[in-house]
């Protein structure tokens, strides 16, 4: 390598290097603060008092939906590993939305329970035929594959 | 160059012999990838079982997915021709990178568009701002701004050397998109095929999806090529290759 392309290395390589560090950083610094959602249990340690309105992750608990005859008005019970929120929502909710589904929830604590504003299901990475599921869910008759979809992976 | 160079690498980065090798490899890419790229979808559209969980709406991961993939693979591959092209100054190289931001942009915005109306159906919203896809846009915009700063200048070869440094600090949004669903919890899933370890699809699914991912790297080659032999020929029109081209363009045309 001659001496002018050697230049022009270095110099390529400390401006990428600057950015890593630079974009690495605020990486960093956002891990820390930034959260798309608090678990029921986050929310239970106190760790959302701060935000008036925040997002609530967890799964659906089995058997909790309960809908008003007359509105569309829905209350279920997120929960986590840990911990259980009660949630109101009014409106239209996703397809996906059922018992042992993931979802996440927009909207403000109210006297113990959480006003929902937006209801979003969250789904699993995995894709299999409905045979295959039905097979696997007989084998492991007391772990639903849901559980997978709730943990999210951490670093 | 360094001897440990090949000769025929070396050969490559004459524009007139690029321009033929390109001429010669296009029609190849594009043909395979039509194939391919039909066999994916009537795998994926009337083969592969529907989903246990999304019943049909699973089926535009086969469009989704590819897109995905290759917005990030072309911007390494433009990443490596920038760089490339930087520090050796290598016009080839500066070509490719310039010309594979607008292909890797369309992806992006494929990426963006059919996510977007994935999302509607199984989450419940058209667009919500979680990490995946924010840095997603971001990419987009990177890749859009790539393609204006090196329109923005008169002499070509000095807009590609200004947008060439945009593409590599822009680069460090790669990796952010790519783990950014294990780094911060989101809406979006975590990544369903792996390189390491199992994946998490079923094989009758899979085979659809790594076809529809040959045919789309395919796309590229062709698309690419294209542009870099419009790009060569306009940028060096008064050399003698060009000339002696336009000559003997009755014949063959390549």
């Amino acid at each position: 390598m001659n001496p002018t392309r050697k230049r022009r290395l270095a110099i390529v390589v400390s401006v990428v290097v600057a950015a890593v560090v630079a974009v690495g950083l605020i990486v960093f610094a956002l891990q820390r603060n930034m959260n798309y959602l608090f678990t029921p249990s986050q929310v239970q340690e106190g760790q959302a008092t701060q935000y008036p309105t925040f997002r609530l992750g967890g799964m659906v608990k089995a058997g909790s939906i309960q809908r008003a005859a007359d509105s569309l008005k829905v209350s279920f019970i997120v929960v986590d590993d840990a911990g259980a929120m009660p949630v109101e929502y009014t409106g239209i909710l996703p397809d996906l939305f059922r018992d042992n589904q993931s979802v996440i929830a927009t909207g403000r604590m109210d006297s113990g329970r959480f006003i929902a504003s937006e209801v979003l299901a969250k789904h699993d990475e995995n894709y299999m035929p409905k045979e295959l599921k039905d097979a696997m869910a007989k084998a492991h008759e007391n772990r639903k594959i849901d559980d997978k979809a709730m943990k999210d992976p951490q670093p | 160059m360094a001897n440990w160079v090949p000769l025929w690498l070396h050969r490559l980065g004459s524009p007139p012999v690029f321009y033929r090798f390109a001429g010669a490899v296009r029609p190849w890419a594009l043909g395979l990838a039509l194939v391919l790229a039909g066999v994916a979808l009537y795998g994926g559209l009337f083969v592969a079982p529907a989903d246990y969980q999304q019943g049909d709406a699973y089926r535009i991961i086969f469009v989704h997915v590819p897109s995905a993939w290759m917005s990030l693979f072309i911007y390494g591959a433009m990443a490596v021709a920038a760089f490339v092209g930087l520090v050796w100054r290598i016009k080839i190289a500066e070509v490719v990178a310039m010309e594979s931001a607008p292909v890797g942009a369309a992806f992006t915005f494929i990426t963006l568009v059919t996510g977007s109306l994935w999302g509607k159906p199984m989450w419940g919203t058209w667009w919500t701002w979680d990490a995946r896809l924010t840095s997603e846009l971001v990419l987009l915009f990177i890749y859009l701004g790539v393609i204006g700063l090196y329109h923005s200048f008169e002499d070509r070869r000095q807009g590609a050397r200004a947008a060439s440094f945009l593409v590599l600090v822009g680069a460090v949004n790669v990796p952010i998109v790519h783990f950014s669903v294990n780094w911060w919890n989101t809406l979006h899933q975590g990544s369903t095929v792996r390189l390491l370890g199992p994946s998490h699809i079923e094989a009758s699914m899979l085979w659809p999806l790594l076809t529809m991912m040959a045919a789309t790297k395919l796309y590229y080659i062709a698309s690419l090529f294209a542009r870099v032999r419009a790009d060569l020929i306009a940028s060096e029109s008064g050399k003698g290759w060009v000339r002696e081209l336009l000559a003997h363009r009755d014949g063959s045309g390549a």
